[in-house]
């Protein structure tokens, strides 16, 4: 399961004698992959290449076309119209989201791999269940639900859990803590049985075991955890889409939905807050990638 | 679900370490006893109560009738005629299934072996492997909802890249790839392609580093061909990668939603089940009945691959 931390440490003197003995990569390959890649990055370039262009100049020449200079300014307007304000709410969903849906993933797989519970397998497999099914199946029930929940007006404006961040934060965690579970408690099952005996003998109380000797040694998983979980809370659509309603509350990813109505037609616009949506991603992308990757075959390696 | 219930076990485990587990178990402490109750009763209630109460009552709401204004108690019974009504009369159901199925089968055709294609290619001695990797891999990180923003700018008929490229865009003759009903799904299955190929690289690549080398190179040596290699070496023994590969194709086409839903909210050509759930919540088409008795349907067919998928999963565990 650690191996996949590091998906490029082969090493390279095994990999050359086993080279050696093929037949060499066929230029054919290069030509394939190199055409795939460029496909795969024309999107995003005719996004970045469009939010920089004034509209002006596309309005005259064509969104296809090269001249009349690159500007910010586009960032600029999208920022001032919302895009600042939706992305403050992302984070306000998503990080509280993280953090809780971590620990109490820790919490559970720590209960279902340390200890020996004759409901174990059951737990694991509808809380990982729970993480596979389509979120639009509980979409009626889960909106009547936080509407007839009444919450004092100082918790929430709209006296229930409807057009709350609460709302939209619980049901991220209630989705996300199956996966998490599941790929923790395969981690900590790795551990060696002898760290707890080891406590134990000490004294150590069922928390401390918890607190100062597992968590600390899941710390690659929880790491990589976090970083893949940031990202897709972060991307979720629908639990906001469902539960907020009023505009100012929205986060980013949701509040795309409203661009091509609030830039009708001004295509640099629309790019502009496109791409202020990508720069979180962006920075996850350019710095935990590695992250990001471990986290997801995590999930996978135990099939 | 309380640690007593885990006391009275008395078959015994198959192996050593998990009897010294139980009997670690029996000798807690009571406040042990309720920190382990506590860190596993919590979030089961939140699971149990926001995805799995929540669940059966899209059963139990199926067969009612409710406007959903109001208390729940407005509901009345409507036996079976949600489904005659989505079965029979609504426009919109069959080619949502068809749909949905269509969507499954372009990832299981298309995507899912394009992913898996570019695994096995950069899983030879490939210089620049990491770049191209890094590239296939960037949209996996971006949401459908973003993704279809992004295509929305490529498919124009006003603006987009492909239009002004044939020279068409903003004239009479212009294609409207999202809104022509007769193409707009294959358009946003390429969308969706240009993420789900990148995502079933990545988790391929990770079980291919973990194949032994020396299994490729011995068929290497006796002569077998890339193919053949392929086929008869590496797919086999990727059993459980190819399970998890397979389960998220058939997952990601069932909850396909944000992508739909950015385009033109699940209409037009786009129907989904789940976009025909969330359109008979709210608005002018709200019939939580009819909405629930669909959100069955969806529940029941995911729950096959989830149930199969899990037993299969769970059940080395119970082995071991």
């Amino acid at each position: 399961m650690s191996a996949t931390l590091d998906t490029s440490a082969v090493p390279l003197g095994t990999r050359n004698t086993v080279v050696s003995n093929k037949r060499r990569n066929s230029p054919w390959i290069y030509v394939f992959l190199t055409a795939v890649a460029v496909l795969w990055l024309i999107p995003l370039v005719w996004t970045l290449y469009t939010s920089l262009r004034p509209n002006a100049a596309t309005t005259k020449l064509g969104y296809f076309s090269v001249g009349g200079g690159l500007t910010f300014s586009n960032f600029g307007t999208a920022w001032n119209s919302g895009f600042g304000t939706y992305l403050i709410n992302s984070a306000i969903i998503t990080v509280p989201a993280v953090v809780i849906t971590l620990f109490l993933a820790s919490c559970v797989a720590f209960a279902v791999s340390r200890f020996a519970w004759r409901f174990n397998v059951v737990v694991l497999i509808l809380f990982t269940a729970g993480n596979l099914l389509p979120p639009q199946i509980l979409a009626t029930p889960i909106y009547q639900l936080f509407k007839n929940i009444p919450l004092p007006l100082s918790v929430s404006d709209s006296g229930s859990l409807l057009n709350t961040y609460y709302g939209v934060i619980i049901m991220n965690v209630a989705f996300q803590i199956g996966f998490c579970t599941f790929v923790l408690s395969n981690y900590m099952k790795a551990l060696p049985d002898e760290l707890g005996e080891a406590a134990r003998v000490d004294g150590a109380s069922v928390w401390r075991q918890y607190r100062s000797i597992i968590l600390p040694l899941c710390r690659p998983a929880l790491g990589a955890l976090a970083t893949l979980e940031v990202i897709w809370i972060y991307n979720d659509f629908f639990w906001a889409l469902l539960l907020v309603q009023s505009g100012d509350r929205l986060p980013v990813t949701t509040a795309i939905n409203n661009l091509k109505g609030e830039f009708v037609n001004n295509y640099n616009l629309i790019a502009a807050g496109a791409m202020i949506t990508v720069i979180p991603t962006l920075i996850i992308y350019f710095v935990l990638q590695r992250q990001f990757v471990a986290g997801l075959t995590l999930g996978a390696s135990k099939g | 679900m309380t640690v007593h219930q885990a006391d009275t076990e008395t078959k015994d485990p198959p192996q050593r370490q998990q009897r010294s587990l139980r009997r670690r178990l029996k000798t807690l402490s009571t406040t042990d006893k309720v920190v382990l109750g506590l860190m596993v009763g919590i979030p089961t209630l939140i699971e149990a109560c926001l995805i799995w109460l929540p669940s059966l009552a899209s059963i139990g709401l199926s067969f009612g009738r409710w406007d959903g204004i109001g208390s729940p108690t407005n509901i009345k019974g409507a036996g079976v005629a949600n489904y005659t009504y989505i079965f029979t009369n609504y426009p919109a159901f069959w080619p949502a299934v068809l749909h949905n199925l269509i969507w499954l089968i372009f990832l299981a055709v298309i995507a899912t072996p394009l992913g898996v294609l570019l695994a096995v290619l950069l899983d030879r001695k490939i210089r620049f492997s990491r770049i191209y990797q890094s590239i296939f891999f960037l949209p996996v990180m971006l949401s459908l909802a973003l993704i279809g923003i992004i295509w929305q700018l490529i498919y124009s008929g006003d603006n987009g890249l492909i239009d002004s490229l044939l020279g068409i865009a903003g004239k009479p003759q212009s294609i409207d790839f999202f809104g022509d009903k007769s193409i707009n799904l294959w358009a946003a299955l390429i969308a969706q392609t240009w993420r789900h190929a990148g995502y079933v690289m990545i988790l391929y690549l990770a079980g291919l580093k973990g194949v032994d080398a020396s299994l490729k190179e011995a068929a290497a040596l006796d002569g077998a061909t890339a193919w053949q290699t392929f086929t008869r070496i590496v797919f086999p023994v990727m059993k459980p990668i190819n399970t998890v590969v397979i389960v998220i194709t058939i997952i990601e086409a069932l909850r396909a939603f944000d992508l739909v839903y950015i385009i033109n909210a699940g209409t037009n050509g786009l129907e989904l089940l789940s976009s025909l759930v969330v359109q008979n919540l709210q608005g002018e088409g709200q019939d939580l009945g009819v909405g629930s008795a669909i959100a069955t349907v969806l529940l029941v067919v995911s729950l096959v691959p989830i149930v199969i998928y899990l037993s299969r999963t769970f059940r080395k565990d119970r082995v071991e």
